[in-house]
C-alpha cells in the first residue's frame, strides 16, 4: 500500500508537469495582448519596456521555467507564512496577477472563502440528502418513493444550472422577493442579523449546486445498494434473525458506501474549482468567476496558476480516492 | 443441440428474429425512455421542420415590434430586436442538437478507438491509458474556453464564423469527453480479448485487424451505445454553457445557451424569454438521459428476457 502510493506520487509529479506545460504552451498561442487596453498613444519604445516589466521578453521556455519556480517554491513558502505567521516567505519574484499586478496566491486565497461556504456547504447537504434518499429508495424499489426520487434525481442532474440558476431567481428574488438577486461578498458576519442575510443569500446558489449533487450521488447510492441488497451474505445475515434495520443499516449499508465514497472523494475538486456559471449567475466572486475574468481579461498568469492548481487537485483526489477505494474494500489490493 | 431429446416446438418454428427486435421489446417496457424517445422526436422536428413551416426568419430585425409578448404573429414573443423568438428557438435547437451528435460522434470514435487499441494491443495500452489520465486531470472548462479563445479567429477566417465555431466547439467538446467511453471499452476489450471465439479466430490466423472488426467491435456495442446516448446530453449542456458565458457561437447567432444568457439581462421585465429556451434544453437533455436509460436495460442481456 505505501508502495503503491509512493509510486502514484511520482508519477503525479511527471503528469501535472506536462499538464501545466500544455496549459502554459496554450495560452502562449492565445491571441489575447495584455496591452490590449492601454492606450494607443503610449510610444512603442515604452510600450516595449512594459511587455519586459510583465515578463514577457524572454523565450518561453525561460519563462515556463521561471513560472515554474515561482509556483513551485516561492508561492508556497508565502502561503505557509500567511497561514502560520511564521516568517518563512522567501526573496524573490511572486506570481503577479496582469489585471491588478498582485500575487496570485493573495487573490486565491481572498476568494477561496466564497467558493468554500456555497459550493462546499451544497456539495455537503448533497452527500447529507442524497445517502438517505439512496438508500431508501433502493431498500424499497419500485415503491412510489423509488419512482419520485428517480424522477426528481434525473430532473435534478439533466437540469443545467444556467436554468435552474435563473429560475429560481426569477421566482424566489424578482416574484417573491425573498433573496436577494446579487450575492454581497462585502457583507461581514457578525451578529444575528448580518448570519441571517448571510444564509438569505447564500440560499439560492445553495440550493442549485444541492439539487446537482444530491441527484448525481442518489443515483449511484441507489444503485450501489440494489447491487448489494441480492447479494448471499444479506440472506445469511437475515437468516441468523438480525432485525432489518441492522441488516440495511450495518451490512448493506456498510458495503455499499464503498464506492459511493470514492466517487464523493472524486467530487471534491469541483468544490474548490468553484461552479463556474452557478457564481457567474449569482454573482458570487470566488475560484470560478476568479478564473471566467481572468480568461476574458487575458490574464495569462492567472489561468496558468488557477487551471494547474485545479489539476493538481483532481490528481490528488483521483489518487485519495482510489487509496480510500483500496482501504474500505479489503478485496482490493494494489500490491 | 442434436442430443436433446425435447425440442420445444414452438421455439423451433418461430422465424429467426434479429437481436434488435429482442432490444427494441425490452426498450418499449421502460416507459420513462418511451416517453423520452417520443419528446426528443418531436423536439428534433421542431427545431429541424419547424423553421421550412414558420414565416418568421430567425435573424430578421423589427425594431419596431420589439418585446412584445404572447401574440398570433409571434407566439412567443420577439426580442429586444424584434426578432420573432420562435424562429430563434428552432435555429438555436439546430445548432445545439447538431454541435450535440457532432461531438458525440467524434468523442465516441475517439473513445472506441482508442479503448480497442489499448485494449487489444499490450504493447500500447500503458501510454494511452496514463494519455487518458492526463486528459481526466485537465481542468475541462478551462480548458474549453482556452481553446475557444484561441482558435476563434483562425477558424473562422478559414471555414467562416459560422462553420468555423462549429467545428471548433464540436472539436473543443469532443477531445475533452471521450475518456469514458475509452475506460469502459477498453475493460471490455480486455475480457473480450480472452475469450474463446477470439482464440480460435487468432489461431487460424486471422489478422488483428480483422478479428477487431468481426469479433471484438460488435461485442463493445452496447456500452459504446448507452455511452454515446449520454455523450450527446453531455455535449449539449456543455455547448450551452459555453455560448452561456459568451465563449462560444458569435451573438447574433442563436444557440440555446445564447438565448439563455440573452433573456437573463431581461429576467424582470420578460421572464419567459429566458425560461423558454432553457426549458427546451433542459427537455431535450432529460429525454435524452432516459433514453439512455432505457438503452443500457434494453442492451442489458441479463435484464432482457425477464
Amino acid at each position: 500500500m505505501f508502495n503503491y502510493t509512493l509510486r502514484r506520487l511520482l508519477l503525479a509529479i511527471p503528469t501535472l508537469l506536462f499538464i501545466a506545460l500544455v496549459i502554459f504552451l496554450l495560452l502562449e498561442l492565445s491571441p489575447g495582448d495584455p496591452l490590449a487596453d492601454m492606450p494607443l498613444t503610449i510610444p512603442p519604445e515604452v510600450r516595449q519596456s512594459m511587455r519586459l516589466a510583465l515578463g514577457l521578453g524572454e523565450a518561453w521556455y525561460i519563462r515556463f521555467y521561471k513560472w515554474l519556480y515561482m509556483f513551485a517554491v516561492i508561492e508556497p513558502s508565502h502561503v505557509l507564512a500567511n497561514m502560520t505567521g511564521w516568517n518563512v516567505a522567501l526573496e524573490g519574484q511572486r506570481i503577479l496577477s496582469w489585471q491588478t499586478r498582485s500575487p496570485v496566491a493573495d487573490i486565491i486565497a481572498q476568494r477561496l472563502p466564497q467558493t468554500l461556504w456555497v459550493v462546499g456547504l451544497s456539495y455537503l447537504l448533497g452527500i447529507l440528502l442524497a445517502v438517505p434518499i439512496g438508500v431508501y429508495s433502493a431498500y424499497r424499489q419500485y415503491s412510489w418513493f423509488d419512482q419520485t426520487g428517480s424522477f426528481v434525481s434525473m430532473v435534478g442532474f439533466s437540469l443545467p444550472t444556467f436554468f435552474t440558476g435563473p429560475l429560481l431567481m426569477l421566482i424566489f428574488a424578482v416574484w417573491l422577493g425573498w433573496f436577494p438577486i446579487i450575492y454581497d461578498t462585502t457583507l461581514v458576519v457578525n451578529s444575528w442579523e448580518s448570519f441571517l442575510k448571510q444564509l438569505r443569500q447564500m440560499a439560492m446558489p445553495v440550493f442549485v449546486l444541492t439539487l446537482y449533487n444530491a441527484a448525481q450521488i442518489s443515483r449511484f447510492m441507489r444503485a450501489s445498494m440494489l447491487d448489494n441488497l441480492n447479494q448471499d451474505y444479506v440472506r445469511t445475515a437475515r437468516a441468523k434473525g438480525m432485525t432489518e434495520r441492522v441488516v440495511v443499516n450495518v451490512h448493506v449499508l456498510r458495503n455499499s458506501l464503498i464506492p459511493v465514497v470514492t466517487v464523493i472523494a472524486l467530487g471534491i475538486p469541483t468544490i474548490f474549482t468553484g461552479a463556474i456559471i452557478t457564481e457567474t449567475i449569482f454573482r458570487v466572486n470566488g475560484l470560478g468567476q476568479l478564473l471566467i475574468t481572468a480568461i476574458y481579461a487575458s490574464d495569462i498568469p492567472m489561468v496558468l496558476t488557477l487551471s494547474v492548481v485545479f489539476a493538481i487537485l483532481i490528481v490528488l483526489f483521483n489518487l485519495i480516492a482510489d487509496l480510500l477505494y483500496a482501504i474500505l474494500d479489503p478485496r482490493i489490493r494494489y500490491d | 443441440m442434436t442430443e436433446t431429446p425435447i425440442i420445444d416446438t414452438s421455439a423451433a418454428f418461430r422465424p429467426p428474429r434479429n437481436q434488435w427486435w429482442d432490444v427494441w421489446d425490452q426498450f418499449k417496457t421502460h416507459k420513462g425512455a418511451l416517453i423520452g424517445m417520443c419528446v426528443f422526436v418531436l423536439i428534433v422536428l421542431f427545431c429541424f421542420i419547424g423553421p421550412l413551416l414558420w414565416i418568421h426568419d430567425a435573424t430578421y430585425i423589427n425594431i419596431r415590434s420589439r418585446n412584445q409578448g404572447f401574440s398570433w404573429t409571434h407566439p412567443l414573443g420577439t426580442d429586444q430586436l424584434g426578432r420573432d423568438m420562435l424562429a430563434r428557438m428552432m435555429k438555436g435547437g439546430q445548432v445545439s442538437l447538431a454541435v450535440g451528435m457532432a461531438a458525440m460522434v467524434l468523442s465516441v470514435l475517439l473513445g472506441t478507438l482508442i479503448g480497442v487499441v489499448a485494449g487489444y494491443f499490450r504493447r500500447v495500452d500503458g501510454l494511452l491509458m496514463r494519455l487518458t489520465d492526463l486528459f481526466l486531470a485537465l481542468p475541462l472548462l478551462p480548458l474549453l474556453l482556452v481553446m475557444s479563445m484561441l482558435f476563434r479567429q483562425r477558424l473562422s477566417s478559414l471555414f467562416g464564423i459560422e462553420l468555423g465555431m462549429f467545428i471548433m466547439i464540436v472539436t473543443a467538446i469532443g477531445i475533452t469527453s471521450w475518456m469514458q467511453t475509452a475506460r469502459i471499452v477498453r475493460g471490455d476489450v480486455l475480457a473480450l480479448k480472452e475469450r474463446e471465439y477470439v482464440l480460435a479466430a487468432r489461431s487460424i490466423g486471422t489478422p488483428p485487424r480483422r478479428v477487431i472488426g468481426r469479433h471484438v467491435l460488435p461485442n463493445v456495442l452496447s456500452p459504446v451505445m448507452v455511452s454515446a446516448t449520454l455523450m450527446i446530453a453531455t455535449a449539449i449542456i456543455t455547448e450551452s454553457a459555453l455560448s452561456f458565458l459568451g465563449l462560444g457561437f458569435p451573438p447574433d447567432f442563436p444557440t440555446w445557451g445564447r438565448l439563455v444568457s440573452d433573456g437573463i439581462d431581461y429576467l424582470q421585465q420578460y421572464p419567459s424569454r429566458a425560461i423558454m429556451p432553457g426549458l427546451l434544453i433542459s427537455l431535450t437533455v432529460l429525454s435524452v438521459n432516459y433514453i439512455g436509460d432505457g438503452l443500457r436495460d434494453a442492451l442489458d442481456p441479463r435484464i432482457r428476457g425477464r
